[in-house]
C-alpha cells in the first residue's frame, strides 16, 4: 500500500521492519515499462500490477503518457495525430513522454516509490533506448512488458470496454470512435519495432502472447520482477464473478468477543440457508467455494449443499493475548495497546498475535489463486475480508482496517474496464454490528469511555 | 490440489540438466505436499542391459539399441500409470530425452487414454562451458562409466550426443502451440512457457523460474540457546542465556573465517534469533514466516505440563507428529506452507545464513535432504551447530559444525508408547534432561 508519509509513532517492539516475502529494497528502484499496439491491454496490466504491487506492500504509481498527452492537447480531433509524419503532435508526444519520465524520478527520490509502470505504446527502439539511457544515468532497474496480439476479437472487445468511454471519443457515435481507433492502431504498426529475441537479449522482458496462451521471459533480475512474471502469468480476462462475504453471525459476534472458534447463531444458520439460496438463484456456472478453517465459516458452507474447499490462510486476525476478549475487557485490561492500535491499526499487531500487514501476506496466495480462478466464493471473517476488498478495490493501508464489512452481507466483485463493479447484496436477516471505527482520541492518556466510544452494541 | 493427475515430461539433448531437474522438482513437490515421483529412463535401460558398452548403443541405427530403448520407456510408463493411478500419486516426472515429436505423441496419447494433464519441461543449452561442468559432475559418476577414465568417459559421451543431434526436433511454437511447455533456455537466461493449464503447472513454472545452478552455500542454524530452552520450555519469546550468547559470538567468528562473498543473514521475528544476529554485526533481515511453531495452548509449557494438563494432546501429537496441530496453534504441516516463500526466495539467493528454530530448521532440512513427512519432525538439529548445505551433482553435501558451546538437547524422540492410554512416565520417557 503507498504509505503516508507522517504515520503516527508506533512503539517499538521486537516486530518487523521488513516483511521480507516482499523484496528488500536496499537498492534499485524498477521501472516497468509497458510495449505495444494500441488495444493490447497495457493499461489494464499497468493498473492491475500496479494495484498488486501496492497491495503487497510495494509502492508503486503508474504514469499513463496518454493522460500527458491529453492534459498538453485539450482537445482530441482524431488519429491523424497519431500519424507518424505529423511532426507537429510528434514534438508533443516526445515532449509528454520526457514529462511523464521526469515525474518517475520525482517519484522515485521524492516519494519514497519502489517500481514506476511507464505505460505507453513504447513501440519504437528509439523510444526505448531514451528510456534505458534515463534509468541507466538515474541508477534504475527496467523490466518491458509487451503485450501482443493478433486476434481481432479480443481487439475489438478492448475498443468496447476502455476506448469507446475514453476522454478522447466523447464526442462520437460508436462507429465514428470504432473507425478512428482502428486507423490509430494503423499508425503505430508502420513503425512498430517488437522486443527482439536477439538485439534485445541482453533487456529484462516478458512478452505476453494472445493475452496469455504464451509467455517468453528474459533475463529476470530479481525478486521482484520473478514475482512481477508470476502474476502476470497468473491473471486472465475471462469474465467472471467473485462473491466476498463473512460467515454467518457467530455466538462470540453476538456477545461482542472478538477472535475465538465459535459456531454459529440461530441467526448466522438462518443467514447459511440463506446464501444457499441467493448462490442458487445466481445460476454460477462452476462456482469454487472457499471456507477457512474455523468453525464458523464451514459451518456456513456446510448449508449450501456443494463441496467447498478450507484455506488456513483465510483463518481470521489473530488477536494473540487479546483472542476472545471483548472491547471492554481489552480497554481494562491492555489500555496501551488498545490505543496503539487505533493509532495505526495497519501495522499494529496484537501481543503473540497479528496485525493487518500480517494478514496481506499470509493472503497473498488466496488472492493469486482467485485471480487463476473464475468463480469462486469466499466465506471469510471481518478482518480477512477487508483485506481482500482492499486488493479489488484498490483500498490504501490507511483505509483498509476501517472499511465496512457487515455480517449477512455478500459483495459481488465483477472486473469491467479498468476496475472492479462491486454490488452489496444483504440477505436481510438481522445481525449484530462488529464494526468499531476509529474514536477521536487515540492517544494512550485517553479515558476508557473515549476508548470505547465507537464499540459497537452487543449482549 | 487437482483432479487429474499430471505427467510432467522431460524434453533435451543428453547433459542439458534433465535429470538435475526432474530430482529437484519431485523433491519441492512432494516438500509441498503433492505426492510426485520420477521414472528415469536410462535407469530402466541400465536394469535391461546390465553392461554398457559404448556410445554404439545409442546410434540411430543400432535396431538392437533402439528396440530396448523403446521397451524401457514403455515399462518406465506402465510404472507412471500405476504410480498416477493406484498408488496415489498425483505427479510423475517422466525423465528421458523425449527428443523427437513421435516419441512425444507416444506419451501424449499415453496421457489421454489415461485421463493424466501433460507438462513439458524442455531444457536448450548449447553453451560448452555448461555441457561440460554438467558432463564432470555427474556423467563421470554415471554407473555407465565406472571403468572409463575421465578423458574416455568425455569421449563417449560427447559422441553419445551426437547421435541424439540429427534426430532432435526441439518444442516448436507453431506446431506444438497446443501443448502445455516450458522451455529453459541456457539455464534460465530465458523461458519460453506455452499454455500452463492449472495450479500446479503455474507452481512448477514459478518453480523452475527461481531456481540456478550457481555454486553457493546455504548455512542453517538456530538461534543459541534461550531462557525457556534450559528450564526445558517449548515456544515462547524469550531472550538467549549466557551460552547462548557464546554461541552467537561464535557464530560471527565462524562466519568471518568461512569468507562468504556476500552473505544475506536471516533471522525470525522472535529475540532469540534477533539476538543471534546482532552479535554477528552484520546486516540482516528479518521473515515472520521463519518464526518458530506456535504451540497455541502449549505455548511456553515444559513436555511435563503438557503430559498434566493435555496428555491427550500430547498422545496425538506424538502418533502423527507432522500432521498434529496444537489446539490454536500449528502442525508441521501448516510450517512447511508457511516456508514456502522462504524456501523460493532461498533457491533464489546465493550465500544465505538461516538462524532459526528446531522446528523451522527442521522443515527447511527436509527441503533439502529430501526427507519425507515421518521423518521430519525427528530430524535432529541441536542447539550451537550449524549445517552447512552445498548443493551437488543431483543433491546436497550436509556438514555439521558444532561451535563448541554447549547447550541443553532439545530433541524429544518418539517414545514407544503413543496409545492415548499410556502412563504418563512412558509418555515423559523420551523428554530431554532440563533445569
Amino acid at each position: 500500500m503507498a504509505q503516508t508519509p507522517n504515520k503516527p509513532q508506533v512503539r517499538k517492539r521486537f516486530r518487523c521492519d521488513s516483511i521480507a516475502s516482499v523484496p528488500q529494497f536496499t537498492n534499485s528502484p524498477t521501472m516497468i515499462v509497458m510495449v505495444g499496439l494500441p488495444a493490447r491491454g497495457k493499461t489494464y496490466i499497468s493498473k492491475k500490477l500496479t494495484r498488486y504491487l501496492n497491495w503487497i506492500g510495494v509502492p508503486t504509481k503508474v504514469f499513463n503518457v496518454g493522460q500527458y498527452r491529453r492534459d498538453a492537447v485539450r482537445t482530441y480531433k482524431n488519429f491523424e495525430f497519431f500519424r507518424p509524419d505529423n511532426e507537429e503532435a510528434m514534438k508533443i508526444r516526445k515532449a509528454c513522454a520526457r514529462s511523464a519520465l521526469s515525474d518517475v524520478g520525482t517519484y522515485f527520490m521524492l516519494e519514497h516509490g519502489q517500481a514506476a509502470v511507464f505505460d505507453a505504446t513504447n513501440t519504437t527502439r528509439e523510444r526505448r533506448e531514451i528510456i534505458l539511457s534515463y534509468a541507466k544515468d538515474n541508477g534504475y532497474k527496467v523490466f518491458f512488458i509487451e503485450s501482443i496480439c493478433d486476434d481481432p476479437e479480443i481487439i475489438a472487445e478492448n475498443i468496447k470496454q476502455v476506448k469507446l468511454s475514453s476522454p478522447d471519443y466523447i464526442d462520437c457515435d460508436k462507429e465514428e470512435a470504432v473507425a478512428d481507433f482502428l486507423k490509430r492502431i494503423e499508425c503505430y504498426k508502420v513503425t512498430y519495432v517488437p522486443l527482439d529475441d536477439d538485439k534485445d537479449s541482453h533487456l529484462s522482458y516478458i512478452k505476453i502472447f494472445n493475452v496469455g496462451s504464451r509467455y517468453l521471459v528474459n533475463r529476470v533480475q530479481d525478486h521482484i520482477q520473478s514475482r512481477i512474471v508470476y502474476y502476470l502469468m497468473n491473471i486472465h480476462v475471462t469474465p467472471r464473478t467473485i462473491y466476498l462475504c463473512r460467515h454467518g453471525e457467530s455466538e462470540l459476534n453476538l456477545v461482542g468477543r472478538i477472535g475465538g472458534d465459535s459456531g454459529l447463531s440461530p441467526r448466522g444458520s438462518q443467514f447459511a440457508g440463506a446464501l444457499g439460496k441467493y448462490i442458487k438463484s445466481q445460476s454460477i456456472p462452476d462456482l469454487k467455494v472457499w471456507t477457512s478453517h474455523m468453525k464458523r465459516t464451514i459451518q456456513t458452507a456446510e448449508a449450501l449443499g456443494v463441496a467447498y474447499e478450507q484455506w488456513k490462510a483465510l483463518n481470521e486476525i489473530d488477536a494473540g493475548v487479546c483472542e476472545d476478549l471483548t472491547y471492554e475487557e481489552i480497554q481494562a485490561n491492555y489500555p496501551e495497546e488498545f490505543a496503539l492500535r487505533d493509532q495505526d491499526k495497519y501495522r499494529y499487531r496484537y501481543p503473540k498475535g497479528e496485525s493487518y500487514e500480517d494478514l496481506v501476506q499470509r493472503l497473498e496466495p488466496v488472492i493469486m489463486e482467485l485471480e487463476r480462478q473464475e468463480n469462486v466464493l469466499v466465506v471469510c471473517h471481518q478482518a480477512v475480508m477487508r483485506c481482500l476488498l482492499a486488493y479489488f478495490l484498490d483500498k490504501s493501508a490507511e483505509e483498509l482496517p476501517y472499511l465496512k464489512c457487515p455480517l449477512h452481507t455478500v459483495l459481488k466483485l465483477t472486473p469491467v474496464a479498468y476496475g472492479c463493479k462491486v454490488e452489496s447484496v444483504s440477505l436481510n436477516i438481522e445481525a449484530v454490528n462488529t464494526h468499531r471505527d476509529r474514536p477521536a482520541n487515540v492517544e494512550v492518556s485517553r479515558e476508557p469511555e473515549e476508548a470505547l466510544l465507537t464499540v459497537p452494541d452487543h449482549i | 490440489m487437482t483432479n487429474c493427475p499430471t505427467l510432467i515430461v522431460t524434453v533435451g539433448l543428453p547433459a542439458r540438466g534433465k535429470t538435475y531437474i526432474s530430482k529437484k522438482l519431485t523433491r519441492y513437490l512432494n516438500w509441498i505436499g503433492v505426492p510426485t515421483k520420477e521414472f528415469n529412463v536410462g535407469q530402466y535401460r541400465r536394469e535391461c542391459v546390465k553392461i554398457y558398452k559404448s556410445f554404439e548403443f545409442f546410434s540411430p541405427d543400432n535396431e538392437e539399441g533402439l528396440k530396448i530403448r523403446k521397451q524401457c520407456a514403455s515399462a518406465a510408463l506402465n510404472d507412471v500409470r500405476q504410480y498416477l493411478t493406484d498408488e496415489g500419486g498425483q505427479v510423475a516426472v517422466f525423465d528421458a530425452t523425449n527428443t523427437t515429436r513421435e516419441r512425444r505423441d507416444t506419451i501424449t496419447r499415453f496421457a489421454e487414454q489415461n485421463g493424466f494433464k501433460v507438462f513439458f519441461v524442455e531444457s536448450v543449452c548449447e553453451d560448452p562451458a555448461v555441457i561440460n561442468e554438467n558432463i564432470v559432475q555427474v556423467k563421470l559418476g554415471s554407473p555407465d562409466y565406472t571403468h572409463c577414465n575421465t578423458d574416455e568417459a568425455v569421449e563417449d559421451f560427447m559422441k553419445r550426443i551426437k547421435c541424439y543431434e540429427n534426430s532432435y526436433q526441439t518444442l516448436d511454437e507453431v506446431l506444438d502451440r497446443d501443448l502445455s511447455y516450458i522451455k529453459i533456455i541456457d539455464v534460465g537466461r530465458r523461458y519460453l512457457v506455452n499454455r500452463v493449464q492449472d495450479h500446479i503447472q503455474s507452481r512448477i513454472v514459478y518453480y523452475l523460474m527461481n531456481i540456478h545452478i550457481t555454486p553457493r552455500s546455504i548455512y542453517l542454524c538456530r538461534h543459541g540457546e534461550s531462557d525457556m530452552n534450559v528450564k526445558g520450555r517449548i515456544g515462547g519469546d524469550s531472550g538467549l542465556s549466557l551460552r547462548g550468547k557464546d554461541f552467537a559470538r561464535r557464530l560471527g567468528q565462524f562466519i568471518q573465517k568461512q569468507d562468504i562473498s556476500d552473505l544475506k543473514v536471516w533471522t525470525s521475528q522472535m529475540k532469540r534469533t534477533i539476538q543471534t544476529a546482532e552479535g554477528l554485526n552484520v546486516p540482516y533481515e528479518q521473515w515472520k514466516a521463519l518464526n518458530e511453531i506456535d504451540a497455541g495452548v502449549c505455548e511456553e509449557m515444559m513436555y511435563e505440563e503438557i503430559q498434566d494438563h493435555h496428555p491427550l494432546e500430547f498422545a496425538l501429537r506424538d502418533q502423527d507428529k507432522y500432521r498434529y496441530r496444537y489446539p490454536k496453534g500449528e502442525s508441521y504441516e501448516d510450517l512447511v506452507q508457511r516456508l514456502e516463500p522462504v524456501i523460493m526466495e532461498l533457491e533464489r539467493q546465493e550465500n544465505v545464513l538461516v538462524i532459526c528454530h528446531q522446528a523451522v530448521m527442521r522443515c527447511l532440512l527436509a527441503y533439502f535432504l529430501d526427507k519425507s513427512a515421518e521423518e521430519l519432525p525427528y530430524l535432529k538439529c541441536p542447539l550451537h551447530t550449524v549445517l552447512k548445505l552445498t548443493p551437488v551433482a543431483y543433491g546436497c553435501k550436509v556438514e555439521s559444525i558444532f561451535l563448541n558451546v554447549d547447550a541443553v538437547n532439545t530433541h524429544r524422540d518418539r517414545p514407544e508408547n503413543v496409545e492415548v492410554s499410556r502412563m504418563a512416565e512412558e509418555a515423559l520417557y523420551t523428554v530431554p534432561a532440563h533445569q
